[in-house]
């Protein structure tokens, strides 16, 4: 149903912002946390843990850059090194990189569509709750000696029960239970959040491109993470209840869990990728002083992009005797994805070339991604030649490669996009010095730590080792990474020294200091817990920027969690619904599974009582509990 | 301040299908859900070619009875759900309260009739060989699909029996239907798999 866009003047009925404020806040100190409903504060948790993370991830990067400096170094032996460098993979994939995103994702998306919370605020928490439970399960399990130590990828039969008694991979199939529900609980969030709750006049075709990015990263979550859930399952219970997934001598095969893997694997680099295109076509569009060039083909790249990704896989596995007709479909399908991330590119350069340039440090972080990305891109695109590939499999350079493509294309736009929505978060403006400072060392760090690789790569040294013979000849590529990877720490110190000085004593920032374009800056900062006291109404995908004076919203109640909902393409007011508020049915369904999934470790029936204990919370969770919403209740 | 407005007061407060936000909530569930049903389906294609007859020599298809009586049953269910979807979008209470008996019925009807194949009838074991794990573990996750989507009618059956019902439940009761339509539709393509594969593959 439309409404007629009738006209009239709202002096006479302003909206009561204090009872908003109370019915969309939360309660303060712990109980807030546990039972929170405002997706600001989950996604804040959220940032602040995956972080955390990352700097976990990082000391251990740095231990292994100790170990590597020099020949036969014994800083750690081989058996912590192996735990050592699966740890990272998995804590910077999982616990890091997809959080992050989707952390970032579900703080900006609702306000740049102009709504009051994401569609299912409850769910929001418990997702943040199940991941928490879950980094934090195999961070202590690291701590007592029992880490993963098979590989990010665990690949079989090295992983299998034969090869890796104990419980470390097991340990490593349950993170991988956890962080995958918590990651498609934050995808199906951000879906239906986009397709359901855009303000008025946002058609899919004025949807930012940070919306955009967010929901093909979304739907890449929702087709590829299933394909690791069932993997990690099957190698779960190949450990556990000796099912023979994996074991060719019941019929079973190594190869099919390469398949699953990277099924999910290769997809996983473009989730984690997609994100970042959207912080930076936001980033570069407000600094260039430009609406961003070529719009519709960046929309449709990213798109593009999503399927595509989901066509390479195999090229992660050319080294294992594939036939050569595959192998091929695989090498043109490689290289065809630099063409939308191609376009991308000189999109981004056309914007920049063409706006009205203001150098601030986001934009620095932005450029440096691009120009790091580019040689990572290039160096994929070799990869994707099998002899080549074949040459380098296993090698530093593939190493090179994807910290090039993953720190290069997503923690630089990442740190930019901090950079540029902390005043948003905070209410405070970080110190542009510092900002600069940080980008110039991390750019210099990064590239001396990680451009030796490609060479020692070359040279032929293959990663996961411990150690090397100084005959080798792989010492001064060594030494130059690590001493780059002290220079990165740096940067990331400065980085962190910014954003604490800006919450602390950061200049006030208003409501849209870099004058940028998109809703997000069309209320206050930090944001009500509302978002917005009126929802707004666009007719450009750069609203702010839009001459007109639109009409807002009104109608929509402030005594009871009242959203607008409306149609998935051209975004025309449907109805209006109650939004649930806060409980701790969410966390104690986490909880309930958490110990579910930690218990199915060491015997079948922890997935029996798992069941039980989310069977019990989740009634609680949505047993009416004659909260006001708003509607009459019909006669029983 | 005077600025024009776009009054929404007098939009409905509920809306079904499509326009209803769970129902999209409930369509990427049964995506993430049927992705990995796909996939382990994938899988037992993949496996087949280690070998050279199908179900692996010494072991026997598995028997049709019980899977057969729980697909008539599952595709019977489908006309009391039906019914309740139309009747939750008219709102009426009654007939939602007995459609939603009646699933629930066939519901534990289906899990009797899977515990049955679990005890036997499958002729395989999880541990027998590659082919009795992938058997199981199609049969087992669409048994959770079966066990999640009974406990959601029973749930909301609750609901509603208890009386002082919101509008939102009728929206909760359509969509959930969404859900129950994918637990059958799964089971007839497990099926066809599974019971039927094994003889024609």
């Amino acid at each position: 149903m439309s409404v007629p866009a009738r006209a009239l003047e709202i002096a006479h009925e302003p909206v009561d912002r204090e009872s908003l404020a109370r019915i969309w806040g939360q309660p303060p100190g712990l109980v807030g946390w546990l039972t929170s409903a405002n997706h600001k504060s989950v996604s804040i948790r959220y940032m602040i843990t995956a972080f955390g993370f990352f700097a976990l991830g990082g000391v251990l990067a740095a231990i292994m850059r100790l170990q590597l400096a020099w020949p036969d170094m014994h800083v750690v032996g081989p058996d912590l090194y192996n735990q050592i460098f699966t740890m990272h993979g998995s804590t910077m994939m999982f616990l890091f990189a997809v959080p992050i995103m989707e952390a970032v994702g579900t703080y900006i998306v609702p306000l740049m569509i102009g709504t009051r919370n994401v569609a299912f605020p409850r769910m929001n928490n418990f997702g943040y709750w199940i991941f928490l439970i879950g980094g934090l399960m195999v961070w202590v399990a690291f701590v007592l000696n029992i880490g993963p130590d098979a590989g990010w990828f665990a690949y079989v039969p090295l992983a299998g029960p034969g090869y890796s008694p104990g419980k470390r991979v097991d340990i490593w199939a349950q993170l991988i239970t956890f962080t995958e529900i918590a990651a498609l609980v934050a995808a199906v969030e951000i879906i239906v959040t986009t397709f359901k709750l855009r303000c008025p006049g946002m058609a899919l075709h004025r949807m930012p491109l940070f919306v955009w990015a967010m929901l093909v990263t979304a739907f890449m979550v929702i087709f590829a993470m299933p394909a690791i859930m069932v993997a990690s399952t099957m190698l779960a219970m190949d450990r556990l209840v000796d099912t023979h997934f994996f074991n060719p001598a019941e019929g079973g095969d190594p190869l099919l869990w390469q398949h699953l893997f990277w099924f999910f694997g290769h997809p996983e680099v473009y989730i984690i990728f997609i994100p970042a295109t959207g912080f930076v076509s936001t980033i570069v569009s407000t600094f260039a002083r430009r609406p961003i060039f070529g719009y519709t083909a960046m929309v449709l790249s990213l798109v593009a992009t999503g399927f595509l990704g989901f066509g390479l896989w195999v090229h992660h596995m050319f080294a294992t005797g594939l036939p050569q007709l595959g192998a091929s479909f695989f090498t043109a399908a490689s290289m065809m994805i630099a063409i939308p991330s191609g376009i991308q590119v000189f999109c981004w350069l056309a914007t920049l070339r063409s706006g009205r340039l203001v150098m601030r440090a986001p934009l620095l972080y932005c450029c440096g991604f691009i120009a790091i990305f580019v040689a990572g891109g290039l160096t994929g695109v070799m990869q994707a030649s099998v002899p080549f590939d074949r040459q380098v499999h296993d090698t530093y350079f593939v190493v090179a490669h994807f910290h090039y493509v993953l720190i290069g294309g997503a923690v630089f736009p990442l740190l930019g996009a901090i950079l540029y929505w902390l005043p948003k978060f905070s209410g405070r403006m970080p110190s542009e010095r510092l900002g600069r400072w940080s980008f110039a060392v991390l750019f210099v760090g990064f590239n001396l730590t990680f451009f030796p690789m490609h060479l020692l790569g070359l040279g032929g040294m293959p990663r996961r080792v411990y150690t090397y013979l100084p005959e080798t000849g792989w010492a001064t590529g060594n030494l130059l990474a690590s001493i780059g990877a002290a220079i990165l720490a740096i940067g990331f110190v400065i980085f962190l020294v910014n954003v604490v000085r800006t919450l602390t004593r950061g200049a006030p920032a208003g409501d849209n200091p870099w004058g940028a374009s998109t809703l997000e800056w069309a209320t206050t900062s930090p944001p009500p817990p509302y978002n917005f006291a009126y929802i707004p109404t666009v007719d450009d995908h750069d609203a702010l920027w839009s001459a007109t004076d639109r009409p807002v919203v009104t109608g929509l109640r402030d005594d009871v969690r009242e959203i607008l909902v409306s149609d998935a393409i051209d975004a025309t007011p449907d109805h209006r619904q109650h939004l649930d508020g806060g409980s701790i049915w969410p966390f104690l369904t986490a909880v309930g599974a958490g110990i579910g999934i930690i218990t199915a470790i060491f015997t079948p029936w922890g997935v029996t009582i798992g069941a039980i204990l989310c069977a019990i919370t989740l009634t609680g969770w949505f047993w009416p509990r004659g909260e006001p919403s708003g509607e009459a209740r019909t006669s029983a | 301040m005077i600025r024009r407005s776009l009054d929404v007061s007098d939009l409905p407060s509920i809306a079904f299908g499509a326009k209803a936000p769970l129902w999209w909530g409930v369509v990427g569930m049964m995506a993430i859900e049927g992705t990995a049903l796909a996939l382990v389906a994938a899988s037992y294609l993949y496996l087949r070619g280690n070998f050279d007859q199908w179900p692996p020599a010494g072991t026997d298809p598995p028997a049709l009875g019980a899977a057969t009586a729980e697909l008539i049953a599952l595709l019977v269910s489908l006309w009391p759900m039906i019914l309740v979807d139309r009747a939750a979008r008219r709102e009426q209470r009654g007939p939602v309260v007995i459609g939603l008996a009646v699933v629930t019925l066939f519901g534990l009807a289906s899990l009797g009739l899977r515990s049955l194949q679990f005890a036997g009838a499958l002729h395989c074991r999880w541990n027998t060989n590659a082919y009795g794990s992938l058997v199981w573990l199609l049969l087992g996750m669409h048994a959770l699909y079966v066990i999640t989507s009974t406990v959601e009618n029973a749930l909301i059956l609750a609901v509603l029996v208890r009386g002082d019902v919101e509008r939102k439940d009728y929206v909760d009761a359509h969509v959930n239907a969404l859900f129950w339509y994918f637990t059958v539709a799964t089971w007839l393509a497990v099926y066809v798999l599974v019971f039927l594969g094994a003889r024609w593959l």
